[in-house]
């Protein structure tokens, strides 16, 4: 106990000497509101809505954001002519939302606890497809790898049965599952999207892609190193196959095939982020690209950290179904 | 013969871990013959095969010549009619010893109700001394009260026969003593037959009718199968005084120190076998020896087996 109690100090202190580092370096380095450049990529856009390089930096020097360019580059109009017809006021833009932000390089760690706070306070929020509260993000990130993880449960216990249990189909199975465990679940995606073509099940299917292989992994190798003298005992009691399965391979396995789901969900975690980057719409990975490209970094940086607490939730779910079912020889 | 269980003609090999090495032959040819009700041991030494051959009774191990039999029906699975004291006692870990128990009463006995299972259980545990830890999962309990929760699981499920290997070598003296007596109480209640290997020869003076004596391997054998001629109830305080107890017990040693590495030399120094397995057609099983008997009546005795 006393041991936790160091660990945990410990850690509180690592935390602190963390926040302080990330406070001096963000705080109070105020960047000039006209040192707001745009990137090789926007300004190409740009170029490729027909407006010149020149009035594209003018109008970032004006402290308006990329979207708000792109936007004006939609219109067809020069610099000059909206400057003629009242500035760009008279559009309806307001300059310096970009100043705002560009304010200091990287938000500091009070600016992220604001976002925070307001993010927390209005979690389900609905202003539109563009703008929706973290909760409802969260709420489909985690349905997709609920149903992606679930499906992958389904189809990978039986099958890891059934490798465990027959040298046969474990010889027959391995290079299949040898050459398919590599691949990236992010290879699929194109696939199951020309596939499926449905981006809703397109990620699913890439969650149960990517978390099928060490939960059918270790199901087959927790099943296959059962102990003899446990089947054995199965055997003198004249139990069923189906009973010998549920009643001693399962529970002896147990242990070994949470593990395989414990690092299961690790992946999916992992694989939904980037996988709704890569769909977009909805969801944490979405949300933060979304905002790295309203340049909202102190709502981004908050999302970050939401997907790895989250993260640390379904990982300790799963360790407590480990503990629960672990047991000594 | 009027063998109860018996194997005939038994063989036992296992290939060579070498590419195109010798077979190891645990056994060839092997008799063995219990009778119905018969409480048998089988003594001799460590990797002679004693596990072996329980375990092909037991139904866990296939042998590569020969047959087995329980009565008339050919052994070829393990069953419910026979009850196995494992060697390594075999509980499931995540049961409690009491869960333990119910997991065989309930396959024997699948129409009873919760309750009668659990009742039926406890009362074999409480036989074996375990009242107080019925609830403790196998890594709670010691080594010998581990070994204590295999016997009541399988004097629980009541079977026709009865196989222990090396149950009590864990249990301290007086453990093993209690367990000994209860053992025979049950045994002398029911129409049990019981095989148990043992390595302790007190234990197998004590509990057994006859004692199968196994030479060393390779190509084991029971060279007979002493009669103890000594009267029941047995206690082990005053069994030392019976007139034929120390007959026994030499004959018993005598064996292990010198007799079961001599015979065992014999078979492996030559092909053909010193001591016929079946004769016209007729399977011949070990001799009977009543130590302490006249040697000429035991002679006789074994060679008109042989004959
Ligand atoms: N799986 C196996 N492969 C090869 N040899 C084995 C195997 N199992 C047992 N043996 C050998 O068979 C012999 C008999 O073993 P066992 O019946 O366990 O002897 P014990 O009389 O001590 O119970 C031993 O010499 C052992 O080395
Ligand atoms: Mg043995």
């Amino acid at each position: 106990m006393y041991f936790r109690i160091r660990a945990a100090s410990l850690s509180l202190v690592i935390f602190l000497c963390f926040l302080f580092a990330w406070h001096v370096l963000t705080a109070d380095r105020r960047v000039a509101a006209d040192s707001r450049t745009l990137s090789p990529g926007e300004r190409s856009q740009l170029l490729e809505n027909g407006m010149p390089e020149s009035d594209a930096i003018g109008y970032a020097q004006k402290g308006l954001t990329y979207e708000q360019i792109l936007q004006i580059s939609e219109l067809g109009l020069s610099l000059e002519d909206i400057d003629g017809a009242g500035g760009i006021e008279a559009f309806g833009f307001t300059t310096g939302g970009a100043a705002e932000e560009a304010r200091t390089g990287f938000p500091s760690p009070a600016l992220v606890w604001e976002e925070a706070y307001e993010q927390i306070r209005h979690p389900f929020y609905d202003k539109g497809p563009n703008d929706k509260g973290i909760g409802i993000q969260l709420k489909y990130s985690l349905l997709r790898v609920g149903a992606g993880f679930f499906l992958a449960v389904l189809i990978a216990v039986p099958v890891g049965f059934l490798v465990g249990m027959s040298p046969l189909v474990n010889l027959a199975l391995a290079p299949f599952i040898q050459i398919l465990k590599p691949i990236s679940p992010l290879a699929w995606l194109p696939v199951a999207l020309y596939v499926i073509k449905d981006a809703e099940q397109a990620s699913i299917f890439v969650i149960l892609v990517c978390s099928v292989w060490p939960m059918l992994i270790n199901t087959a190798f927790g099943v296959a190193s059962v102990k003899r003298d446990y089947i054995n005992i199965a055997k003198t009691l004249e139990l069923s196959p189906m009973q010998t399965a549920l009643q001693v391979i399962l529970p002896a396995a147990a242990p070994t095939i949470f593990t395989g789901m414990r690092i299961s969900i690790g992946i999916a975690w992992l694989v939904i982020v980037a996988a709704e980057m890569v769909i977009g719409g909805i969801g944490m990975g979405y949300f933060v690209w979304n905002e790295w490209n309203g340049l909202n970094l102190a709502s981004m940086i908050f999302a970050i950290f939401v997907i790895g607490f989250v993260g640390l939730l379904l990982d300790f779910l799963i360790g407590q179904l480990i503990r629960f079912s672990d047991y000594k020889e | 013969m009027e063998y109860y269980v018996r194997t005939e003609l038994l063989g036992k090999a296992f290939p060579s871990e070498k590419k195109g090495g010798d077979d190891y032959v645990v056994f060839e040819d092997l008799n063995v013959g219990i009778r119905k009700g018969e409480f048998v041991t089988c003594i001799g030494h460590s990797g002679c095969g004693k596990s072996t051959v329980l375990n092909v009774f037991a139904g866990l191990e296939k042998a590569t010549a020969g047959a087995s039999f329980l009565g008339n029906r050919v052994i070829e699975s393990p069953g419910l009619d026979r009850a196995v004291v494992f060697q390594n006692h075999s509980l499931l870990p995540w049961r409690s010893a009491l869960k333990n128990v119910e997991f065989a009463v309930k396959a024997r006995w699948p129409q009873w109700s919760a309750a009668e299972v659990e009742t039926h259980s406890r009362k074999f545990l409480s036989l074996v001394g375990l009242d107080k830890s019925v609830d403790r999962k196998p890594y709670q309990l010691s080594g010998g009260m581990r070994q204590r929760v295999g016997i009541a699981r399988a004097f629980a499920i009541k079977s026709e026969l009865l196989l222990m290997d090396e149950p009590f070598g864990a249990l301290d003296a007086l453990t093993r003593g209690v367990i000994q007596d209860e053992l025979v109480r049950i045994w002398s209640h029911t129409d049990q037959t019981v095989f148990m290997i043992t390595h302790d020869v007190d234990e197998a003076i004590l509990l057994s009718d006859r004692i199968l004596l196994m030479t060393n391997g390779p190509r084991a054998r029971v060279a007979e199968a002493v009669v103890v001629d000594l009267p029941r109830p047995r206690n082990r305080a005053t069994i030392i005084h019976e007139p034929k107890y120390y007959a026994t017990r030499n004959h018993l040693v005598d064996f292990l120190v010198r007799r079961s590495q001599e015979l065992s030399d014999d078979q492996a120094g030559s092909d053909a076998r010193t001591v016929p397995t079946s004769v016209d057609g007729e399977l011949v099983y070990p001799p009977e020896i009543i130590p302490g008997e006249s040697e000429s009546a035991n002679l006789t005795a074994a060679m008109a087996a042989q004959c």
